[in-house]
């Protein structure tokens, strides 16, 4: 686990983010359908706990101390596949077979069928509480291992997300930082639109965690809100990351369809193109 | 509750024994576990003092988390311990646990196969005055569709302890129903209890009553008034609803005309169902069904209520003469 990041570092995160949303679009593509929005406006938090923060081994997914990841918004577990591919936990041709009979790469994250995968994730709001036991765990254990959660803004609607909340600040888990990808939309519209979650940050300041608002497509941005949780004792953090759905393809970036849409062959090449330059 | 009658057979004369609520043995159970084993963690929402729960709390306050009235975070937190190598037991109301938290249960329990153990009690009827609200009768229902699920209905305390150590050693999602109310002690002293393995009292050659939970004890006081009558009525406790002993059904149904179910439950996918899914692919037999006739249940004492429902010794003789006849 580094602090720090140089110039050099962060040049090569976002070469890391870039390739990241590479393989999401692809994947994408060969499947059909999945979810591309949420997936890459999630990358750059992602790339930076995988290829930077955590600490893991994927030559030893079980590893006792590793720090560990949940994605609660498991719908966009493109992204996680991409991360787990290119960090080397399974063979990056995998990524090929995503949601096609057979596989281990399913619409949404299985543990059972997929090793670096932590928990079975896809129906929304269930992540935090599993992130409290993780932490909960690590504390019995003396182990001084992370915890790191990832929500969708619309997915805070589900009651069960305030219920851990409360849970996390009660147990004052520390040693767990949650993320919130607010990318502003969810599938049947813009958030504000569907159902009201601001001022997200206020809420869960008033449910007793801390709270650091950021600039979710900022890697240094991004690196020192979980540098700074790790450093704040006696409550959890949250990292409210200011996001744009679709963000790295133009076309994408900020259209409430392509939540639930794959790209077709031709937007691949377009995209592809932009993010190749 | 007074005597239990007196059974022609050596196992069921034990069964003049004092009355203890499941939920009672749970709580010793989880005592002698966090005892015996370091990993023992214990989850509550805010119903310790009425689950049990709360004696391993003051034991082990460091290894117990209520999490206030949230069964769905109640289960979620626990699925987290059980990553980090704990063995977690999450308690509640039989009615919260699997129906405000199915889908987690589903979804994070089943799905990905965690160990974690479930054990509800104030299921059925016998909950008593609070009424309908806070009684379950579709639990087991709820739980047997779910794959990876093994659902257990101990009979008594006896069975009750026995079953929670037994879930303690093996890997997976277990469901046990425990109860609120005293039921007598009717499992034999030198019984041993083993996960999918039903205990058979007797084989009736008339017919035979294939009972868990409370309603072991009545299935065994309506074969003692059936036998008396000439009526050759067998009792099978069937504490592992999820798998069943599919040998000792196809057993008991090989052996009679007639198999009744008795569940405090509905007659809607619990062991009725069960066990008529079955016999109906493997053995056909005659099923009759004791238990909730798609109804919910009401406010009364647990006596009244188990009369009112038809839950009773008595009405398991009426209705198995009218079978058989």
């Amino acid at each position: 686990m580094k602090t720090q990041l140089s110039a050099k570092d962060i040049d090569e995160l976002t070469e890391k983010a870039r390739s990241l949303r590479i393989e999401i679009l692809k994947m994408l593509t060969e499947a059909g359908s999945g979810h591309t929005g949420g997936s890459l406006s999630a990358a750059d938090i992602v790339t930076v706990l995988y290829f930077y923060k955590m600490r893991h081994k994927p030559a030893n997914p079980e590893w006792r101390e590793r720090d560990r990841f949940i994605l609660s918004k498991g719908h966009a577990a493109p992204v996680l596949y991409a991360a787990l591919a290119l960090s080397g936990y399974f063979d990056k041709a995998l990524l090929k077979t995503l949601r096609k009979i057979g596989s281990p790469l399913q619409g949404h994250p299985c543990s059972c069928k997929l090793p670096g995968v932590e928990i079975s994730t896809g129906s929304l709001g269930q992540g935090l509480s599993i992130a409290n036991g993780i932490a909960m765990g690590i504390k019995m254990d003396g182990l001084s291992s992370r915890v790191y959660c990832l929500l969708g803004d619309g997915e805070i609607q589900e009651g069960q997300v305030w219920e851990a909340a409360m849970t996390a600040a009660h147990y004052r888990l520390d040693n767990l930082c949650a993320i919130i990808d607010n990318n502003g939309l969810q599938i049947d519209g813009h958030c504000c639109d569907v159902m009201h979650i601001e001022p997200i940050v206020n809420k869960w300041e008033a449910f007793g965690w801390h709270v650091i608002d950021i600039d979710g497509h900022d890697i240094k941005a991004i690196l020192d809100a979980l540098n700074k949780a790790e450093t704040l004792k006696g409550k959890p953090t949250m990292i409210v990351a200011r996001t744009i759905k679709g963000k790295g393809v133009s076309f994408f970036e900020g259209k409430v369809e392509y939540h639930g849409l794959a790209p077709t062959r031709d937007e691949l090449e377009m995209a592809l193109k932009e993010l190749h330059r | 509750m007074g005597e239990r009658p007196q059974q022609s057979t050596p196992a069921a004369q034990s069964t003049v024994k004092k009355a203890i609520a499941t939920r009672d043995a749970y709580g010793e159970a989880l005592l002698e576990l966090g005892r015996q084993r370091k990993d023992i963690v214990v989850l509550d929402a805010d119903l310790s003092g009425s689950t049990k729960t709360g004696k391993f709390a003051k034991a082990f306050p460091d290894r117990f988390y209520n999490v206030g009235i949230s069964e769905q975070d109640l289960i979620g937190t626990a699925s987290g311990l059980s990553l980090t190598g704990k063995l977690p037991f999450a308690s509640t109301f039989a009615v919260f646990e699997t129906g405000r938290a199915w889908e987690q249960i589903r979804q994070t329990v089943c799905y990905s196969n965690l160990n974690v153990k479930l054990v509800a009690t104030h299921s059925g009827i016998t909950v008593g005055e609070d009424g309908a609200s806070h009684q379950s009768v579709e639990d087991v229902a709820l739980m047997r569709v779910l794959p990876n699920m093994t659902v257990i209905v101990p009979a008594d305390a006896h069975e009750t302890k026995q079953v929670i150590h037994a879930i303690a050693d093996s890997y997976g999602p277990f469901y046990v129903r425990l109860g609120r109310a005293k039921v007598p002690v009717v499992m034999p002293d030198d019984y041993t209890f083993q996960i999918s393995k039903s205990f058979t009292f007797h084989l009736g050659k008339d017919a035979n009553i294939v009972a868990m939970g409370i309603m072991v004890s009545a299935a065994l006081e309506a074969a003692k008034i059936l036998r008396d009558e000439g009526i050759d009525v067998g009792v099978i406790n069937m504490s592992t609803v999820k798998p069943l002993d599919n040998e000792a059904l196809l057993k008991a149904s090989s052996a009679c005309r007639l198999i009744v179910t008795a569940e405090e439950h509905s007659i809607i996918g619990g062991l009725g169902s069960a066990v008529s899914e079955f016999l109906s692919e493997n053995n056909p037999t005659k099923v009759l069904r004791i238990g909730i006739k798609d109804d919910f249940g009401c406010s009364g004492t647990s006596d009244e209520l188990l009369h009112l429902y038809g839950l009773t010794a008595d009405n398991l003789v009426r209705s198995i003469k009218e079978a058989l006849a």
